[in-house]
């Protein structure tokens, strides 16, 4: 008896499962391009929090008022999201439409994901027709741009500098480091006078620091023919960048074992202790720094380049404002971007959090006003690079691979050529969708 | 959690061997219409719990691990692609995934032998103490085990920082001065041993309390009886105790093999992610870190349903060694 109950059972569930194979596939979301245009209603914005934030409140409260001026039977609703759930956030939003915001704000590393999923709105002719646009920096710009398309205007960039403590360099005699070669002696010397402190603190897993090496020695993170992408670690001048870097994590500059896991925040935070007579920090960092003990004994230079009197490209970070691609008011929410990413707003932006802006004239402005600012800004002046704008970034990213490269090397596990072979190779598996 | 409802399913096991020998007869000829379908309608509850969220998720696992499912997949960008085993032969010929396998392996059986022989002595010990000390003990222990995982990780952390640490600054006071920056977490066994640590710490009392009520358990005119036929204190462990707590341990051991091989908190707050060049990866972060940090939810799947099979395999065997040797009904 308990036998044919069990036989019924499980044909039952057999059959079950029969009906589920037939009928199912993974769960996918319609295809979200929006239908309509809008010009009234509820304007959805997301904005990233910020530790401090009441003077970005009140500058994005200061536009949103503005536009509610100009445009009757509008309303914009902004949410402040934070910056670590950003990924479940945008894919939610992604998946379902309804949930989703008309105007985002956004990492532009992260834009290629974005695009993949199809979630932001192509702005190419939009960014066309309007004026301001004309001045925004060109390389900055270029990091919206997937296939010559534009998915997003750059509302404000990060730019890091090599910071220096004056009272260290001028008792070990030194001037501020004018090549790559000499960032190296100088923390060399520095640490070897003065054993507790770090020649210059930087990472393991701090890639914005040390991509501006490999590009300095004329290598790349990867090249690109038509939309298909070819790691390019492998080469004699990505090498050698990569091997002036590691040079850096060694027991007489900062040692591996405690440098080895620090990223960029964790390196700057060893300068602001002031434990280390360098680093490579962002001109978002200037505050902190300032208001530290070494606030009175440091000054910036852009990081050099090999040869004295050149600058090394730096990593092009920043944020965007961009459209999604699910909202049902693409003109009324551009006409909103065209606001709060105005050159106005920027500068204001700049005013209230330090945030420099995307356009090149306001940034001249701003180095008027703020002489601090200018290595930052003549190092946007000289170039800068970004990392491939492609969905298989995210995948990079997130393996790390750029910060095995260099941990192996660092931790004695693998040479300057195996580590770069590596991760070309698993670079180069991402790139294929592999 | 399952970790609750062990210690209470394991005591009847012990309680009462052959208890239930000579009902279910006369059950069956006193109730004939209705007995057909009892046990099923008493079961459906759990069954249908079961299903739902167990069964499920789990066939979702398998459909998905058959996918090319990316994000664009997933918000419709692009179209759903079937790809059968690709997934899998993808992770089979990655090295990288070999590895992870191997650290999975060697941490999970390493945590498990810790614990079990920390919860068991400890629990031999409990039996010996006075009742205030015992108390005293596992108070203590409960707390452990009651620390969430996030929290005593991050606490952890806090006592192994290099240059703040209360632990290098207690070992540099005593004279161990190259502990001064020492940094438990560059090394990978170092690192691997510190979060085993860890591990153990919080999950030994489970094992403790456990076979603290199987000792007690164990009648003591049995014990009385073998001592007066003459054993020694070793044989009465040997031929009494340990037969009669075979059943807890193999739940004890089974328990904390599952919940090893899945441990992800601790190795994702206390190695960052994975550790220095991802050396500190196990399967359940190396899963995360694909499905989800890099949004190939196809391959994070398939590494999924490669450990649980893992698992079943493990526990199915140990289930069929122990019912081979007739301790386990």
């Amino acid at each position: 008896m308990n036998k044919r109950i069990f036989v019924v059972g499980a044909s039952a569930a057999a059959t079950a499962v029969a009906l589920l194979l037939g009928a199912c596939a993974p769960a996918q979301t319609d295809a979200t391009t929006s239908s309509g245009d809008e010009s009234t209603g509820t304007l959805r914005v997301w904005l990233f929090s910020e530790v401090n934030q009441a003077p970005k409140e009140a500058v994005v409260n200061e536009a949103k008022a503005e536009f509610e001026k100009s445009h009757e039977g509008v309303t914009v609703d902004v949410q402040y999201i934070g910056v670590d759930t950003r990924a479940e956030r945008f894919k939610a939003a992604f998946n379902d439409p309804a949930s989703a915001p008309d105007v985002a704000e956004f990492g532009n590393t992260d834009l290629a994901g974005y695009v993949d999923a199809g979630g932001l709105a192509d702005v190419t002719d939009k960014i066309k027709g309007w004026d301001e646009a004309k001045d925004f920096d060109g390389d900055i710009l270029r990091t919206t741009e997937i296939s010559g398309k534009n998915y997003g205007i750059p509302w404000y960039i990060g730019v890091r500098a090599l910071y220096y403590r004056t009272d260290l360099f001028e008792a070990a005699g030194l001037k501020a480091p004018t090549t790559l070669a000499e960032v190296e002696s100088s923390a060399r010397a520095i640490r070897a006078a003065n054993p507790q402190v770090i020649g210059i603190a930087t990472g393991g897993k701090a890639q914005f620091s040390f991509l501006p090496y490999i590009w300095a020695y004329g290598g790349e993170i990867a090249t690109q023919s038509g939309d298909a992408w070819t790691a390019a670690l492998d080469s004699t001048q990505a090498r050698a960048g990569v091997a002036a870097y590691t040079n850096l994590l060694k027991d007489d500059i900062c040692p591996p074992q405690t440098c080895a896991e620090w990223g960029g925040n964790a390196s700057v935070q060893e300068f602001i202790a002031g434990n280390a007579a360098m680093t490579i920090g962002g001109d978002f960092n200037r505050k902190a720094v300032d208001e530290s003990a070494v606030g009175d004994k440091y000054s910036v230079v852009p990081i050099p380049g090999v040869k004295t009197g050149t600058i090394a490209p730096a990593f092009a970070g920043g944020n965007n404002l961009g459209v999604f691609a699910s909202s049902g008011k693409q003109t009324l929410a551009f006409e909103f971007l065209k606001v709060l990413g105005s050159k106005e707003y920027q500068k204001k932006m700049f005013d209230a959090m330090g945030n420099l802006s995307a356009f090149t004239d306001v940034q001249a402005q701003s180095a008027k006003d703020v002489p601090e600012l200018k290595p930052f800004i003549d190092t946007l002046a000289a170039g800068t690079k970004f990392v491939p704008v492609t969905p298989a970034w995210n995948t990079i990213d997130a393996q790390g691979d750029l910060a095995t490269m260099i941990q192996t090397v660092v931790n004695g596990s693998a040479t300057v050529d195996e580590s770069t072979a590596t991760a070309t190779s698993t670079m180069s598996a991402a790139f294929a969708g592999k | 959690m399952i970790e609750q409802l062990a210690p209470g399913a394991a005591a009847p096991e012990v309680a009462a061997p052959g208890a239930s020998t000579g009902r279910p007869k006369r059950r069956r000829s006193t109730m004939v219409g209705s007995s057909r379908w009892e046990p099923w309608i008493y079961l459906a509850p759990a069954l249908i719990v079961l299903a739902a969220l167990l069964v499920y998720p789990l066939y979702q696992l398998v459909v998905v691990s058959l996918y090319d499912y990316r994000q664009a997949q997933v918000s419709g960008n692009a179209p759903l692609n079937f790809v059968g085993m690709e997934n899998y032969t993808r992770l089979f010929t990655d090295p990288q995934f070999w590895t992870v396998l191997g650290n999975t392996v060697v941490f999970a059986a390493a945590c498990v032998i810790g614990t079990i022989a920390v919860g068991s002595a400890l629990a031999i010990l409990a039996t010996r103490l006075k009742t205030w000390v015992r108390t005293i003990l596992f108070v203590v222990s409960l707390g452990a085990w009651a620390t969430p995982a996030m929290t005593g990780s991050a606490v952890w952390m806090f006592l192994f920082d290099p240059t703040l640490g209360l632990v290098n600054k207690v070992l540099t006071s005593v004279g161990f001065s190259s502990f001064a920056g020492h940094s438990w977490t560059y090394d990978k066994w170092s690192a691997f041993a510190l979060v085993g640590a860890e591990v153990i710490w919080c999950s030994f009392p489970f094992v403790m309390v456990t076979i603290y009520a199987g000792i007690l358990g164990v009648p003591g005119e049995l014990i009385e009886a073998a001592k007066i036929d003459g054993a020694s204190t070793w044989q009465v462990v040997r031929s009494i105790i340990l037969p009669i707590l075979r059943p807890i341990l193999v739940v004890v051991t089974i328990q904390s093999t599952i919940w090893n091989f899945k441990v992800f908190t601790q190795i994702y707050v206390m190695t960052n992610g994975g550790g220095i060049a991802g050396q500190n990866l196990v399967l359940n972060v190396y899963s995360y870190q694909q499905a989800f940090a890099a949004s190939l939810y196809g391959r994070g799947s398939a590494i999924g349903v490669v450990m649980t099979l893992i698992l079943l395999a493990v526990t199915m065997f140990y289930l069929r060694a122990q019912r081979r040797s007739g301790e386990l009904v």
